[in-house]
C-alpha cells in the first residue's frame, strides 16, 4: 500500500518538474519584450478601464501614452493632472495641466417647465426613443428622461431626480469621463471645466429653434433673444442658431447674464451667496442707460464737429 | 396547387381590412401645404423655391441633392410662404416649404383627363427621364427613389418584375382600391416598368384575401392584351409584402444578407408605384396626391382619401369628422410596421399610405417577463434571425457578434414582438443595435475606400 502512494508521489513530482522546465524553455524562446514603462504607467493609472480617455481601458491607454511621441493627445480625465503628472515623470514628457472638469446636463425641461404632449410607452431607452420620435413634449433638443446616461456611469455620480424628471450630476462623484456626454443621444450633456472653487455659469438650454415655438415648448428655455450676449462684457455669450452659449475660458462669473435672462435658462453652480437678482438687473439696466446716453452724446458732438 | 407564400417565418395577424368597401374619394384642398424635402430614402432635396414666389400644381419646387434623391412638386397653385424648418411626424424639425394654396391651377403640359393612355413610348431613356423628374418613388414604404431601382448595376440582369399588391399589413386598404378602381392605369404602369427592365416577366403578387383586385386584375391584362403578364394569388401571411419575401414568394429564390433584389434578377415596385409610373409617363403628372386609407374600430368614417402631398393630418382627420374620443395613438402607417405619430400638424408625405386610430386597449403593452427561450420569435422571423439571441446580445452591447447574427437584415416587420408571449419588446432593442451596427458597417465601408 505505501509502496503506491511513495510511487505517485515520486511520478507526479517528476512530472510536474519536467513540465515546469518545458514551460520555462517555451517562456523564455517565445517571450515578448515588452516597454517595461507601460506596467509603470498602468499602475499609476486609476484602474476605472471606463474609457473616457478615448480608450479601451487602462492599459491601452498606457500602450498608446508610452507610444506616443508627446502627452498631448492623451489624458486621463479620470485621474486628473495629478494621474498625469506621474505619467509624465515616467515617460520623461511634459504635460499641460488641464482645469478639472466636470459633466453638466444642460436642460431645463423639469416636468413643471416643459407640459407633456405625447406619452411613450416602449422600451425605456433614451436611444430607442430617440429613434423614433423627438420626446414626450413639444422640444425636440432636450431630455427624455429614460436614463441612458445614469445607466452609462460608472461613478455612481449621475441620478435621475424623481421630482424634475432629469438627470442631476454629483460633482463630487463626476470624473468627467465623457461617457454619460457620448451616451446621451440628444447631446445635452457637456464636460465643462469646474472653474474656480468649482463657480461655474452655464446656459442650461440647447434648443436651437426660434424663440415662440421654444416659449412654446418649455418655459425655462433659452430663447435666443441675445440679452445674455449683449449683457456680458467679457465677450464671453456668443449666440448662434438661436441659443446662447458661454466660454468659461472668457467668463469671469459676474453673473449678470443670469440676472437679465428672461427665462431664467442661465445657471450658476457653486456659488457661495444666492444672486439679488433685481439688484444686479437694477445695475446692469443703469449701466446700459448710461452707455446709451454717452453713445448719443458723442454722436452729437461728432455732427456738430 | 397549393398557393405560394414565403419559406420562413410569417405570422398571421387578424387582417382587419374594415375600411375595404370605401371607395377612394378626393378631399377638398387644405388651406395651406407643407411639403418637406426629405420625403425619400437618400440624399434631402433641394428647395428651388423662395417665399414670395407662385407656383402651380405640378411645378417642381426641390431638386434632387444627390444621387439617390427625388425631385418634389408643389401638389397645390399659390404662393410659397415660407422654407424653413418645420416639426415632421416624429417632431423633429425638417426643412419644409410652406405653401399657401389659391385655386387651383395646374402647370403647362399635365395632362388631368381621366383618358386612358395606352400607347408605351419606344424610348427607355426617355420613360426614365420622366420617372425621374416626376420624382416618382417607391411607395410601398421605403421611398426609395424609383428611377434608380430601375437603373439596375452594370453586370446584373432582371428576370423578373414583381408587382407587389400584397398589402399584408391589417387594416390598410388604399392599395386594394387602387387596384380596383385604377387596375388599367396600374397595368400600363406596370408595363412600362416591365419595358424599361426588358421585356421581362411580369407577376402581380396580391394576397387571397384580395379575390375581386385578383379577378380584376386579371380582367385587366386580358382586356388590355399585355404580354408577359400574370397575377399570382398568395397564401395570406404577414410580411409578404416584404421585398425579400415577396421575391421568395414568387420566385422561390433567397436574397442573400446584405444583397440587393436584383441579385436574383428581381425588381419588385408597389402598385401605387406603378400608378405613379403611369401618371409621370403617359400623363406628364408628376406625384402631387396618394390614397391614404383612414381606419380603425374607433374611427366612425372609415374612408380611403385622394390627398394632396403636404396635406397636414389634423386637416383631413377634421374632414372626416375629427379626432375619435376614444383613440388613443394614431399611427402612420399599418399596425406593424407603421409608426405612432407624435405631431398631428405635421403633414403628410408621398409615402404616406394610412393613418390608423387606435385605442388605449388596442395599443396597451403588456408587461415584459423573463424570456423563456420558447423560441417562438426564431420561428416568426421572416429573415430567419434570432431575437433572442440579438436581444440579449443588443443588451449586452455587443457589436461584432450582432453582426455575426446579421443583425442588419433585420426588416424590423415586428413579428418577433407581435409572437413572444412574455412581451419582451425585442424590435425596439433589436432596431438600435441594427442602427449601431449599421453605422459601425458603413463606416468601415468608408474606411475601405
Amino acid at each position: 500500500m505505501s509502496q503506491i502512494i511513495i510511487w505517485t508521489i515520486a511520478i507526479i513530482t517528476v512530472l510536474g518538474l519536467l513540465l515546469a522546465l518545458v514551460l520555462y524553455l517555451v517562456a523564455a524562446k517565445f517571450r515578448v519584450e515588452e516597454d517595461p514603462r507601460i506596467d509603470e504607467v498602468e499602475k499609476v493609472m486609476p484602474g476605472a478601464n471606463c474609457g473616457g480617455c478615448g480608450f479601451a481601458g487602462c492599459r491601452a491607454f498606457a500602450e498608446a501614452a508610452v507610444k506616443a511621441p508627446n502627452l498631448d493627445n492623451n489624458y486621463c480625465p479620470v485621474g486628473g493632472n495629478d494621474v498625469m503628472a506621474k505619467v509624465a515623470a515616467i515617460l520623461g514628457y511634459e504635460v499641460k495641466a488641464k482645469d478639472p472638469a466636470v459633466a453638466v446636463v444642460r436642460c431645463n425641461g423639469s416636468c413643471a417647465n416643459r407640459p407633456v404632449v405625447n406619452t411613450y410607452d416602449g422600451y425605456p431607452s433614451c436611444k430607442v426613443k430617440a429613434a423614433l420620435y423627438s420626446g414626450d413634449t413639444g422640444c425636440a433638443f432636450g431630455c427624455l428622461g429614460c436614463g441612458d446616461c445614469v445607466a452609462a456611469c460608472q461613478f455612481g455620480a449621475l441620478s435621475m431626480d424623481p421630482e424634475t424628471g432629469l438627470p442631476v450630476v454629483d460633482a463630487s462623484k463626476c470624473t468627467a469621463c465623457g461617457a454619460c456626454a457620448k451616451a446621451c443621444p440628444k447631446g445635452i450633456i457637456e464636460i465643462r471645466p469646474q472653474g474656480p472653487r468649482g463657480m461655474r455659469m452655464y446656459v442650461s438650454c440647447v434648443n436651437k429653434d426660434k424663440g415662440p415655438s421654444v416659449k412654446k415648448a418649455c418655459a425655462a428655455a433659452c430663447i435666443g433673444c441675445g440679452i445674455c450676449a449683449k449683457t456680458c462684457r467679457h465677450e464671453a455669450i456668443v449666440l448662434e442658431n438661436n441659443l446662447a452659449y458661454i466660454d468659461s475660458g472668457k467668463c469671469k462669473l459676474c453673473r449678470e447674464c443670469e440676472a437679465m435672462c428672461p427665462t431664467g435658462a442661465i445657471h450658476a453652480v457653486g456659488f457661495p451667496k444666492p444672486l439679488d437678482k433685481e439688484a444686479v438687473k437694477a445695475r446692469v439696466l443703469e449701466r446700459q442707460k448710461k452707455e446709451r446716453e454717452a453713445a448719443a452724446a458723442a454722436a452729437a458732438a461728432e455732427k456738430e464737429a | 396547387m397549393a398557393k405560394r407564400t414565403f419559406s420562413i417565418g410569417g405570422i398571421h395577424p387578424h387582417d382587419s381590412k374594415i375600411s375595404r368597401e370605401c371607395a377612394i374619394r378626393p378631399l377638398p384642398l387644405p388651406p395651406t401645404v407643407y411639403l418637406s424635402v426629405a420625403q425619400h430614402i437618400g440624399a434631402p432635396a433641394k428647395p428651388l423655391v423662395a417665399p414670395g414666389d407662385k407656383v402651380k400644381v405640378g411645378q417642381p419646387v426641390a431638386e434632387p441633392g444627390g444621387f439617390v434623391s427625388a425631385f418634389i412638386h408643389s401638389s397645390v397653385s399659390g404662393t410659397v410662404k415660407s422654407v424653413g424648418p418645420r416639426k415632421d411626424l416624429a417632431g423633429n424639425n425638417q426643412m419644409t416649404i410652406e405653401i399657401a394654396v389659391e385655386g387651383d391651377e395646374w402647370a403647362e403640359g399635365i395632362d388631368t383627363t381621366d383618358t386612358l393612355v395606352t400607347a408605351i413610348p419606344e424610348d427607355n431613356k426617355a420613360i426614365l427621364d420622366k420617372i425621374r423628374l416626376g420624382g416618382v418613388v417607391g411607395l410601398g414604404g421605403a421611398t426609395f427613389p424609383t428611377h434608380v431601382k430601375l437603373s439596375p448595376p452594370p453586370g446584373s440582369k432582371c428576370e423578373c418584375l414583381i408587382i407587389n399588391g400584397c398589402e399584408c399589413e391589417p387594416y390598410l386598404t388604399s392599395d386594394f382600391r387602387t387596384l380596383l378602381e385604377k387596375g388599367e392605369q396600374v397595368v400600363i404602369g406596370a408595363a412600362i416598368i416591365r419595358q424599361v427592365l426588358g421585356n421581362v416577366r411580369c407577376v402581380f403578387g396580391i394576397e387571397e384575401n384580395k379575390p375581386e383586385a385578383i379577378a380584376h386584375i386579371r380582367e385587366v391584362i386580358a382586356k388590355l392584351g399585355c404580354e408577359g403578364m400574370e397575377v399570382m394569388s398568395l397564401k395570406k401571411r404577414y410580411p409578404q409584402g416584404g421585398e425579400k419575401q415577396l421575391i421568395d414568394a414568387v420566385m422561390h429564390r433567397q436574397v442573400g444578407s446584405g444583397a440587393l433584389p436584383i441579385s436574383v434578377g428581381a425588381v419588385v415596385q408597389n402598385v401605387a408605384t406603378a400608378l405613379a409610373v403611369y401618371d409621370a409617363v403617359q400623363k406628364n403628372k408628376p406625384i402631387v396626391d396618394n390614397s391614404i386609407t383612414l381606419t380603425g374600430e374607433c374611427f366612425p368614417n372609415q374612408a380611403n382619401v385622394l390627398v394632396r402631398v403636404g396635406t397636414p393630418l389634423s386637416f383631413i382627420i377634421d374632414q372626416l369628422g375629427g379626432m375619435p374620443e376614444k383613440a388613443a395613438k394614431v399611427i402612420s402607417g399599418g399596425p406593424m410596421m407603421g409608426k405612432a405619430v407624435a405631431n398631428l400638424d405635421a403633414a403628410t408625405l408621398k409615402g404616406t399610405s394610412s393613418l390608423l386610430f387606435l385605442t388605449a386597449e388596442q395599443t396597451a403593452r403588456g408587461e415584459a417577463s423573463n424570456c423563456i427561450r420558447c423560441g417562438r420569435c426564431a420561428d416568426a422571423c421572416p429573415m430567419g434571425l434570432e431575437p433572442f439571441l440579438l436581444n440579449r446580445l443588443a443588451k449586452a452591447g455587443d457589436m461584432e457578434k450582432l453582426e455575426e447574427n446579421a443583425v442588419q437584415d433585420c426588416i424590423e416587420c415586428g413579428c418577433c414582438l407581435y409572437s413572444c408571449p412574455a412581451n419582451i419588446p425585442l424590435l425596439d432593442v433589436i432596431r438600435m443595435a441594427k442602427a449601431d451596427v449599421m453605422k459601425i458597417m458603413r463606416a468601415r465601408a468608408a474606411a475601405k475606400k
